[in-house]
């Protein structure tokens, strides 16, 4: 995993207070992207964005329930963070178009999380639906943030279309089952040069600093914050993680060894008989 | 009749896409025009974004889906 033997790309010395992330000329100082699904209630996805620090997170588009209670929107704006509307649920690079012109008109935002997805029960990328989509709403002026696979010829393509930054996954949307290929991903890491947002599979605090230590740029969490029993402590664990992982990065591991390695010096040993 | 959000909806001719919004609850206000009255919902007529200046002018056609959309945990 050479990625974490140098500096990673990005803003910022690494030395907290002064690390910050530079999405699409947007100065982020949380390196954490936050999914409003999945959250109990509007009560603990506020708490949660607020233990989090995340200023970046996401919001889907659906059919208006005029029974619908509570303002998302309103929660939102009271946090003072930023939307990531997502095209979550299209399936063609068609509707992921419209989707997003949808959402910029809804939320007065060209940023749109992209994603296309080519399989009901993994929920994968469709990467021709999803090229295709990137192309126009790049073309169409839009700051587009692609859910893609650990791929690195893929995320090499979409950044080439000019995504500003590429959001590969760890393991299936929701699975929480971590970073399944981390060689991959640190493949992609030196593949690309827009930042990298890991997105999808993470389950708990340590994936997300592994992402980091991978040289990620950030981390994104929905369900792994949402879903957990207690979400907004795990909102507070997952910031850590991110910090932690981005110090560890730019710190530099030492490398892995299969022998021992004293760290206490034989000089100087006494001999006893 | 319009589709409206996957139903059937009785709209009388030259009804608007602003009409539909009130009925639904949504931009219902006085005085700051329909459009302030409505963040984080979108629309859509027949596959195409209907832009938020042309909500109060845009005569829904028989036989129109609509589509209104709006802010959703999700991601």
């Amino acid at each position: 995993m050479s990625a974490t033997e140098s500096t990673p790309p990005g803003a910022g010395s690494g030395e907290q207070g002064e690390d910050f992330l530079l999405l699409a000329g947007r100065p982020l100082r949380s390196r954490l992207l936050l999914g409003t699904g999945g959250f109990p209630s509007l009560h603990v996805l506020a708490a949660a964005i607020e233990a989090s620090g995340s200023e970046l997170v996401t919001v889907a588009l659906r059919r208006v329930d005029p029974a619908a209670r509570g303002s998302l929107i309103d929660v939102l704006a009271q946090a003072g963070v930023a939307l990531l509307p997502n095209t979550a649920g299209c399936h063609t690079a068609r509707d992921a178009v419209l989707t997003a012109k949808l959402a910029r008109e809804a939320f007065e935002t060209d940023w749109i999380k992209l994603e296309v997805i080519g399989d009901e029960d993994t929920l994968l990328p469709d990467a021709p639906e999803l090229l295709r989509a990137a192309e126009e709403l790049v073309d169409a002026g839009f700051v587009v943030l692609p859910y893609t696979t650990d791929d690195p010829v893929l995320a090499r393509r979409l950044q080439d279309l000019g995504c500003a930054a590429v959001m590969p996954l760890g393991a299936p949307i929701g699975s929480g089952m971590g970073i399944r290929n981390p060689y991959n991903l640190s493949l992609l890491r030196e593949a690309v040069h827009v930042p990298v947002v890991l997105d999808a599979g993470i389950g708990t605090a340590s994936d997300a600093a592994l992402a980091m230590e991978l040289g990620c740029d950030a981390v994104m969490a929905a369900s792994a914050i949402a879903r957990a029993q207690d979400p907004v402590r795990m909102a507070r664990a997952m910031r850590a993680a991110v910090q932690a992982g981005r110090l560890a990065a730019a710190a530099g591991r030492i490398p892995r060894r299969r022998y021992a390695n004293a760290s206490t010096p034989d000089a100087g040993l006494a001999e006893f008989n | 009749m319009i589709r409206l959000n996957g139903e059937d909806c009785d709209v009388r001719a030259g009804e608007t896409v602003a009409d539909v919004l009130a009925r639904l609850g949504v931009g219902v206000g006085v005085g700051t025009g329909v459009g302030a009255r409505a963040r984080g919902v979108a629309v859509a007529v027949d596959g195409e974004v209907v832009p938020r200046s042309a909500w109060e002018t845009f005569a829904l056609p028989d036989g129109a889906r609509v589509e209104v959309l709006g802010a959703m945990q999700g991601g």
